[in-house]
């Protein structure tokens, strides 16, 4: 039975079709699912260049003298890190410290901040700001709908951007530049969830074909190609990324997705703290873990063994371009299972040898220390 | 090795060259619909199948398929060239891409499948 709800389109619908985007309804949004085809932009984004038409992501801005006292409440990692001109990737926890969502916030000033949320989230998240804001003197705005966004990756793409926003190329990666392009305010950031070095760039609706235009004719010496949603699938799994609403929800915590980094406990209290204190002191009974396997294609839902017993199932699992191989990851218990392990999945009713991997599984250029700053 | 006008197709859009050694594939439209293909599960020469019955796997990026036997009959060849080459399923679906070839035990069943001028009108249909 099809829902009677329409499917949402952003600004590029028509910029996507035409560039031969194969469409799909991607949780009520109309989006590419490919254009090319997944390998060949797949190959594209870890070799030189790719774009992506990413404007379902959400855009909550806190503002106001409580500001970061209201991120700081609601999210696990500390804010302190996002100085104004850089983001930090969190995780805002409910009092069970599971996820409400995973986001990256970026401060612009010292009472300003971008929350870059999840899609299907959006609303969720500005509800449960708002609800968590009280009396604090904040403002919290969902403007999610006034903005489209796109993503440019790949090892290439800053030298796109020598003439277009050198001031881009100074940023660290998850520092953020506020420009005029094209007579409107953007958002430029050195973010991305490909694994590869890249900018993101946050943008009023009535530029956006503009700026992709703009992005397709920089990106030619470079060969960049249009990418759906599938590449953007892979990219992320094999850089360890995870996938709100797959991997990671409201019930699994931050320590039991592996991303304990994020977690910062000594920054004072926020919600859902007293868990993860727990959790950290007597270990967690479940981990999100990956593993890597030949015999087939490994998708979500497949279940793991360990031994021949059920030691859990995939949430997200996919054919690695990168690797040539299945990849996936899922809850297991035991929580501690140590990479080389060997494990059976099974696909379609058949147990296939698999192993356990460290995650992220490749490391693209993101993962890199040393990023391009610019023509010297 | 085959023009797709030579072919008979079957609705979940496998084609069969049909003869004493019948050859089995998808069609182009499928491997188009699947996207980047990158893993082949094949039968077994030997092995008996049934027409309509699963009896292969194609995987792509996306997702995974179920191939039918458009007719019934045991297995005297597959190609092994996909398996180690997956992708040959989206260069060269018709030729070099084929899946495998079957002794059909009755030669009648192709004729029940569409020729090519009613599998492109099925498959514009399946577009609306």
């Amino acid at each position: 039975m099809s829902t009677a709800t329409t499917v949402r389109r952003t600004a590029l619908n028509e910029t996507m079709r035409k560039a031969g985007g194969k469409m799909v309804d991607f949780h009520g949004w109309e989006l590419p699912i490919e254009f090319a085809g997944i390998l060949k932009e797949h190959e594209a984004v870890r070799k030189s260049a790719g774009i992506f038409d990413v404007s379902h992501m959400g855009q909550v801005f806190v503002t106001g003298a409580d500001a970061f006292k209201l991120l700081q409440l609601t999210n696990a990692n500390d804010l302190r890190k996002a100085t104004p001109g850089k983001g930090v990737y969190s995780h805002v926890t409910n009092e069970k410290a599971g996820l409400v969502d995973d986001i990256i916030a970026f401060c612009l000033a010292a009472d300003r901040y971008l929350v870059i949320v999840n899609a299907t989230t959006s609303t969720k998240d500005y509800e449960w700001f708002k609800a968590q804001a009280g009396k604090m003197l904040v403002k919290v705005e969902n403007k999610s709908d006034d903005y489209s966004m796109i993503a440019i990756q790949g090892p290439n793409v800053p030298k796109m951007f020598d003439t277009f926003a050198p001031e881009a190329l100074k940023l660290p990666r998850f520092g953020i530049v506020e420009k005029d392009l094209h007579g409107e305010h953007c958002y430029i950031s050195r973010t991305g969830y490909t694994g590869e070095d890249g900018f993101e760039i946050t943008a009023p609706h009535s530029i956006i074909n503009k700026l992709w235009d703009e992005m397709m004719e920089l990106g030619k010496p470079y060969g960049i190609v249009p990418c759906g949603l599938g590449a953007r699938d892979t990219l992320r799994l094999e850089s360890g990324y995870l996938l709100y609403g797959s991997d990671v929800d409201d019930v699994h915590t931050t320590y039991e997705s592996g991303y304990g980094w994020v977690v910062s406990l000594d920054k004072g209290d926020f919600i859902g703290r007293q868990v993860l204190v727990d959790q950290k002191a007597n270990g967690v009974k479940r981990r999100l873990t990956g593993l890597t396997l030949t015999g087939g294609v490994p998708r979500t839902g497949c279940k793991v063994f360990l031994d021949g017993k059920e030691i859990g199932e995939l949430n997200s699992a996919t054919y690695s371009p990168t690797l040539k191989k299945g990849i996936g990851v899922g809850y297991m218990t035991p929580a501690d299972l140590k990479p080389g392990t060997p494990l059976e999945v099974e696909i379609r009713g058949r147990r296939v040898k698999a192993e356990v991997a460290r995650t992220p599984f490749h490391k693209g250029t993101a993962f890199s220390k040393d990023l391009y700053t610019g023509k010297q | 090795m085959s023009k797709p006008e030579e072919l008979k197709y079957t609705k979940t859009h496998e084609y069969v060259h049909p003869g004493a050694e019948a050859v089995v594939g998808i069609s182009d439209h499928a491997q188009h619909e699947m996207g980047d293909v990158v893993f082949v599960e094949l039968p077994k020469v030997g092995q008996k199948l049934e027409k309509e019955k699963p009896c292969a796997v194609v995987e792509s990026v996306k997702s995974a398929f179920d191939i039918y036997s458009p007719v019934s009959g045991e297995v005297t060849a597959v190609n092994a060239a996909v398996t180690g080459e997956p992708a040959l399923l989206n260069q060269s679906p018709l030729e070099n891409g084929w899946l495998f070839k079957i002794k059909p035990s009755n030669p009648a069943e192709a004729d029940g499948l569409m020729d090519w001028n009613a599998y492109q009108e099925f498959v514009k249909q399946a577009a609306h």
